[in-house]
């Protein structure tokens, strides 16, 4: 053996502790464990010991290690006794199909690129462990992805599994205006692309959504975990999409440049020719100002002729586009 | 039997202790399962090299239960480049599933079991049962995490795309390009069908572009799978989508634009170079792109809540094209269209 890093010894004596507490009967008191693992040897006096086998148990607990503590036995009955129940610790038998692992194998993949793709990779290979391999042949080419971009996503997620009340700095989305928010996290979501938490907020007294994206600097947390209950059948989804408010379709009737507009065209109830270069396209549409972004977007190749509304709505966004220096700028030239 | 270190790149970022730990104890079972398998191709499944691998195995080799004698210590055996692992039963099998390793395989399926058109939906049933009963408490919390990956359009496309793909079979598209407003005709060998922000998308070798491109499954007008082979050719590399769909190249135009508070989202929603906060709540933004056509379009649709600062040529091609638009308008009474 030549001088291993600290870290590497550190690995050793971790494995040690483990298969030492998995392998006894019997809970092990401090002292036997320090005599079974050797690593612990190398201590310089008791206390060394007992800090180094205090932070090693805290370790051991954070990866999920099923480590107890019970009443020592009956030698040492002045002093509780450690081990690890086989049963807890191992993951039950479960045999996987083939196919089935192929999915898993898609859905860890998912992850690939976002902040979970340590566990999601390391939870395929528990349960490949088995022994079964992934008949991937069906899915060839198929890649579903998860983004998590948004900084605050870890710290959001884990409050949001904890039940632990936060507070973080929140841009709104007209007035960009800042300020910090308390919420109660009940559920995230990703819905078109971008990440959501809905939650009550304890300032407003009230339930509200938010976007992860629009959360600034750290997310802090504001009390202890399970302080609160998640209201009984929440759907995160149905809470989100509401923001977008759906109304009964409306006809438009809006003159198309022939050889453009093509989604509107493929939208349309009806197209007819006007003339050799334009075209009448009559087309539903719910929300007047999105739909007046989308038919901006086409510039002088679409001209709205009704509800007036939306054709106000669009001759503000070009009138906008022209800016007040840009205006006098045209008039004087 | 010491690990080995390559001199020179001891300042390498070290792994720590637990995290190395939390592959040994995956690493046994796997390997205990698969006596003889190569230090390559563990070295792949688990993400390390195979000298990493190595030193795992005289790791292990040093570890056993208390005694410290021979019998005691696990057996492990690589000299050959195959493994082969013993005497590590306490250790054989695998720790159950942590809440975020539940978490990411139940949210990941969930999101699959809600995709119109993809094959193996009882499988993901399956699948889902069988986790979701094995994890327990640890996947408590994981409904309200969801992932919806899918706004339920092109299922057709998306069932022709994987019988392609499967295949290996070249495909016809009539595909509009919305950021150009054009409906194209194109032969493509697709490479991948990909989920990105909640769409589906075809990435594949367009022997009209002659590039690797991607096709957004909605946009798809009509999909056919040809008779001819759709091998793409070697050359063809999938785009890595890391930093979005729209991946700029350094010699793009750089373009720096204005935002107002009601335009603050498209600093989030594309790639930018640069964000800078204005006193007004707003910022200034640097962005890449090889083509302006969709930027014209983009600044239109904010109206007076954007403003091109860079580059010159832009800000007046926005400018002309609204006061036409605005011409159009004044030139037409509105409610009835002008008669030619």
């Amino acid at each position: 053996m030549s001088a291993p890093t600290n870290a590497s010894t550190k690995t050793e004596r971790l494995l040690n502790l483990v298969i030492c507490l998995l392998y006894t009967r019997q809970p092990l008191s401090k002292a036997r464990i320090r005599d079974a693992v050797p690593q612990y040897g190398t201590a310089a006096s008791d206390e060394a010991f007992d800090r180094m086998f205090e932070r090693d148990k805290d370790e051991l607990r954070e990866l999920g290690i099923p480590l107890v503590t019970e009443p020592g036995d009956v030698l040492f009955d002045d002093e509780p006794g450690y081990r690890i129940d086989r049963r807890e610790y191992a993951l039950p038998e479960i045999s996987f199909a083939s196919d089935e692992l192929a999915v898993l194998g898609l859905a860890s993949r998912a992850w690939a690129q976002a902040s979970l793709a340590g566990p999601a990779a390391q939870a395929l290979r528990k349960l490949e462990a088995a022994g079964v391999e992934r008949d991937d042949s069906s899915l060839i080419g198929i890649e579903p992805r998860v983004r998590t971009a948004e900084p605050a996503f870890e710290a959001v997620k884990n409050a949001v599994l904890s039940r632990t009340p936060v507070s973080f700095t929140y841009r709104t989305a007209g007035s960009g205006e800042v300020a910090t928010r308390h919420v109660q996290p009940w559920a995230i979501a990703s819905w078109h692309g971008r990440w959501y938490l809905t939650g009550f907020d304890t300032d407003k007294d009230a339930p509200r959504v938010f976007r992860l994206g629009r959360i600034e600097g750290e997310v802090a947390i504001e009390g202890k975990p399970a302080a609160y209950e998640v209201p009984e059948g929440h759907q995160p989804k149905a809470m989100i999409s509401t923001l977008v408010v759906e109304r009964d379709p409306r006809p438009a009737a809006l003159r198309v440049r022939v050889g453009a507009g093509h989604s509107l065209r493929r939208q349309a109830r009806t197209v007819a020719d006007s003339d050799g270069s334009w075209s009448l396209v009559e087309v539903d549409f719910t929300d007047t100002e999105a739909f007046a972004d989308e038919i901006s977007t086409f510039g002088p190749d679409v001209v709205v002729e009704g509800p007036s509304e939306l054709r106000e709505s669009v001759i503000r966004r070009f009138t906008g586009a022209l800016g007040p220096a840009a205006g006098s700028e045209e008039a004087s030239a | 039997m010491s690990p080995r270190r390559p001199a020179g790149q001891t300042r390498q970022v070290t792994e720590s202790a637990t995290h190395r730990l939390s592959r040994l104890l995956t690493m046994v079972p796997w390997l205990l399962n698969r006596q003889g398998v190569e230090i390559d191709e563990a070295a792949r499944e688990f993400g390390v090299t195979a000298a990493q691998i190595e030193a795992d195995l005289a790791l292990l080799f040093l570890c056993g239960t208390p005694g410290g004698y021979h019998g005691d210590l696990i057996e492990a055996e690589w000299e050959s480049g195959k493994v082969f692992l013993g005497n590590a039963d306490t250790i054989n099998r695998p720790l159950r599933l942590g809440v975020d390793e539940a978490l990411a395989l139940i949210v990941g399926l969930r999101a699959l079991a809600a995709v119109p058109g993809i094959g193996e939906r009882d499988a993901v049933v399956r699948a889902l049962a069988k986790l979701e009963a094995a994890t327990g408490s640890a996947s408590a919390g994981s409904s309200r995490i969801q992932v919806l990956i899918d706004e339920g359009t092109g299922r057709e496309a998306m069932a022709l795309a994987q019988e392609a793909l499967a295949a290996r079979r070249r495909i016809h598209l009539r595909y509009l390009v919305p950021g150009r407003d054009e409906s194209t005709e194109r032969d493509v060998d697709p490479m991948r069908l990909v989920n990105f922000d909640a769409h589906w998308y075809i990435e594949g070798w367009c022997h009209r572009a002659e590039d690797v491109r991607l096709f957004r499954l909605d946009r798809i007008e009509s999909l056919t799978l040809l008779e001819g082979d759709g091998t793409p050719p070697a050359t063809a590399q999938p785009r890595d989508l890391d930093s979005g769909v729209f991946t700029p190249r350094a010699d793009d135009l750089l373009v720096r634009l204005a935002l107002r508070p009601g335009a603050r989202w498209v600093s989030d929603y594309y790639p930018t170079e640069s964000v800078e906060r204005s006193q007004d709540g707003g910022a200034v933004i640097t962005l890449r792109t090889a083509d302006t056509a969709w930027l014209r379009r983009l600044m239109w649709r904010l109206g007076s809540q954007a403003t091109v600062l860079e580059p010159e040529s832009l800000a007046r091609e926005v400018r002309r094209g609204a006061l036409e638009a605005l011409e159009a308008y004044a030139g037409s009474a509105g409610s009835t269209p002008a008669s030619g």
